[in-house]
């Protein structure tokens, strides 16, 4: 660990582009198994939209996507220098 | 005698000690003091008839002492924070920051068991004048101005608290501040009578201020992340949740609460996204996370404060980790910028695994503690039918894993590799988070204990009163939607990032900048009007300059009226001769002292 060099010659499993992407399409597995998971059983929720097939999914989804959209417009307005506030 | 001291006084007594002692003396101390503080804590439970001490000071009775189920949650916590931070920082030299911290957390302490309102504004402001240290600690230029900031917010809540004690006493003769504070329905339901006369009002926005209330908020993520790696970690624990154990003893069922806590769990995280600096992502994921809790004090019913109180436990614990593992990342690499950092799990692994387990438990992933405290206050929406503020907090609690949970551990131990070695945190750093780490999952998978604390032992779902722990948390739906929601947003994370427009992904890089908040107000238009770059002495003189020229236009215009203005003011039945009631004289002495207060936080 001591020397840097030794250490960054190392190669970590993450360092390779494909497991990265193995990563990504479990999750997209995952993602889909989980919808799909609304046909096995009978949900005991509050509201009636609740009731929508895979709801909490795509409201999750569609909240964040909006999410980033919107602070990336915030950015245009309140990004400064990082120095901004040091006269 | 071991009942006539206030729970708390260990610590800040303690405190007093540390600069004599040296070395491993030193450090068992710090070690040791919370732990006889919690067994202090202890002999008070142990004993259930000795809840309550009084004295009588100048002819009032004040209650040091007063201990009930809402207050022994907060104790609790506070002093497992207490031991966790204080074993964090065992490394650190600097007696300033031992002594600081010990007084704030001692202090903190003290005032969730304080019985009545004046020792509560007495360890207030204790807690304001001893953390202030753990900011200034930094000594940098950029912490000294941030921890004055926080020091005149922090006091100008203080100030805000008396006056409304004054105003209260007279209204009511009571400085009580316990269940006398408000009634309880016989089902232990909270119903407050107040936020209905001045001093209530007053003392609503004292607390509002310290638990960073929308645009109150600012303090909070201007100061803490210009404290010491180890000072930030302490700070995150005590204040805000003071202030949320304040609202929650005072103003529980106080609707406006329901929406200012909404609006807190939402707004923060747009600033979280395009923010560089982690710790200050963590600030505002904070600030998110207080939300829920001032939600369910607003919403008032059992379920909801046992909520409040619960996800306060698990927050101080899971928030305390984040803040400690993104400590030993600034301590070690000198940096806490996301644009500076990345690929640091390969040199700090044991950071790197407690920083995601912390980041699982905000998000409520199952099996993490936010998952069995959150849901407590969701569900306590839901029954109260407040559909529009259950989806908001819907939306930030996908929200809070997008920002806190997936973007902390992605850009400080992933994303792309900095080329950044160095050696893993220190041992008791290392075993601090695992403490943190292995309550988040032990509250998690086993709730049981936490519930079994909790202030209202029975509560009320779907209309039948059942005992909180056969409330179960973990059923086949509540599962399968919290992880659809999770994975969907870590699948809205990777699709953004992946997904590139015009050679550059839609998620919003990290960026070496700063995001204008509230304090752009007082930080930036009040200065600019003067020119770019003066010195604390210029900006004095033209204070001065502009003061003396508005008070001489100020006399000009009243001389030029002399005769009708002196009839007005001083004649016999003029404005200044009349007698004023009391009240209004005090409502002028309070109106002064902001209105100072604030000049001075403009010009500072």
């Amino acid at each position: 660990m001591k020397d840097g060099t030794m250490d960054s010659d190392k190669k970590y499993w993450l360092d390779d582009p494909r497991n990265v992407n193995k990563i990504v399409y479990t999750l997209y597995a995952v993602c889909a198994l989980l919808v799909l998971g609304d046909l096995l059983y009978h949900k005991h929720v509050h509201f009636e939209f609740e009731y929508w097939f895979g709801f909490a999914g795509f409201f999750g989804f569609i909240a964040c996507v909006a999410l980033v959209l919107a602070a990336r417009l915030l950015r245009v307005v309140l990004k400064r220098e990082e120095d901004y506030y040091d006269l | 005698m071991i009942y006539s001291v206030p729970p708390g006084m260990f610590l800040i007594l303690g405190a007093l000690l540390i600069p004599f002692l040296r070395g491993r003396v030193r450090s068992t101390a710090l070690l040791l003091l919370p732990i006889l503080s919690a067994l202090h804590l202890l002999a008070f439970v142990s004993v259930p008839a000795v809840t309550h001490y009084s004295l009588h000071v100048f002819g009032y009775e004040l209650t040091p002492t007063h201990i009930d189920g809402l207050s022994l949650v907060w104790g609790y916590i506070f002093h497992i924070a207490a031991f966790v931070s204080a074993l964090y920082s065992l490394h650190v030299k600097d007696a300033v920051q031992h002594v600081s911290g010990l007084i704030y957390m001692g202090a903190a302490i003290g005032a969730v068991f304080a019985g009545d309102l004046i020792t509560l504004f007495v360890y207030w402001e204790l807690t304001a004048v001893s953390s202030v240290f753990l900011i200034w600690a930094s000594r940098t230029e950029r912490s000294y101005r941030a921890g004055m900031r926080y020091l005149l917010v922090q006091v100008g809540s203080g100030v805000l608290l008396l006056s409304g004690i004054l105003f209260h006493f007279r209204d009511t003769g009571s400085l009580a501040f316990d269940s006398a504070f408000r009634e309880l329905l016989p089902t232990g339901e909270g119903l407050y009578v107040g936020l209905n006369s001045p001093g209530t009002i007053l003392i609503f926005i004292a607390f509002g201020i310290k638990a960073a209330f929308p645009l109150l908020h600012n303090w909070l993520s201007d100061a803490y992340p210009e404290a010491t790696p180890t000072g930030t970690v302490v700070l995150s624990a005590f204040t805000t949740k003071l202030a949320i154990y304040a609202l929650a003893r005072g103003f529980p069922g106080t609707e406006i609460l329901i929406y200012i806590g909404a609006v807190m769990t939402a707004f923060p995280i747009f600033f979280a996204v395009i923010e560089n600096d982690l710790r200050r992502v963590l600030a505002y994921s904070l600030n998110n996370q207080l939300g829920f809790m001032v939600v369910g004090i607003g919403i008032g019913t059992s379920l909801s404060l046992n909520g409040t109180a619960a996800h306060a436990f698990a927050h101080i614990l899971y928030k305390a980790l984040l803040f400690m593992s993104m400590g030993a990342v600034l301590m070690r690499t000198g940096t806490i910028k996301g644009s500076e950092l990345g690929g640091l799990y390969k040199s700090m692994p044991w950071t790197a695994g407690f920083c995601i387990v912390g980041a699982a438990s905000i998000s409520a992933f199952p099996l993490f503690s936010g998952f069995v405290t959150k849901s407590l206050i969701l569900t306590a929406a839901a029954q109260e039918h407040h559909t529009v503020v259950w989806l908001v907090l819907l939306f930030a609690s996908a929200g809070v894993f997008h920002h806190s949970g997936i973007k902390i551990p992605y850009f400080a131990f992933f994303a792309h590799d900095s080329g950044t070695r160095v050696k893993e945190a220190p041992w008791n750093m290392l075993v601090a988070m695992g403490i943190a780490a292995t309550l988040c999952i032990l509250i998690g998978i086993v709730p049981g204990p936490l519930y079994s604390i909790l202030p209202y032992q029975n509560v009320v779902v779907e209309h039948v009163t059942i005992s909180i722990l056969d409330h179960h948390i973990y059923t086949t739906t509540h599962v399968i939607t919290q992880l659809q929601l999770l994975l969907f947003s870590a699948l809205a994370f990777t699709v953004l990032n992946r997904w590139k427009v015009g050679g550059a992904a839609i998620y919003p890089p990290e960026l070496p900048s700063v995001n204008l908040d509230t304090d752009w107000m007082y930080r930036r238009l009040f200065l600019r009007a003067k020119g770019q770059s003066l010195s604390p002495v210029e900006r004095m003189h033209a204070l001065l300059g502009r003061m003396r020229a508005a008070v001489d236009a100020l006399v000009a215009s009243l001389l030029s009226q002399s005769q009708n203005m002196v009839r007005h003011f001083l004649g016999p039945h003029g404005m200044l001769p009349r007698t004023w009631s009391i009240s209004a004289k005090a409502a002028c002495a309070v109106l002064l002292l902001t209105g100072y207060l604030v000049l001075y936080y403009v010009y500072l």
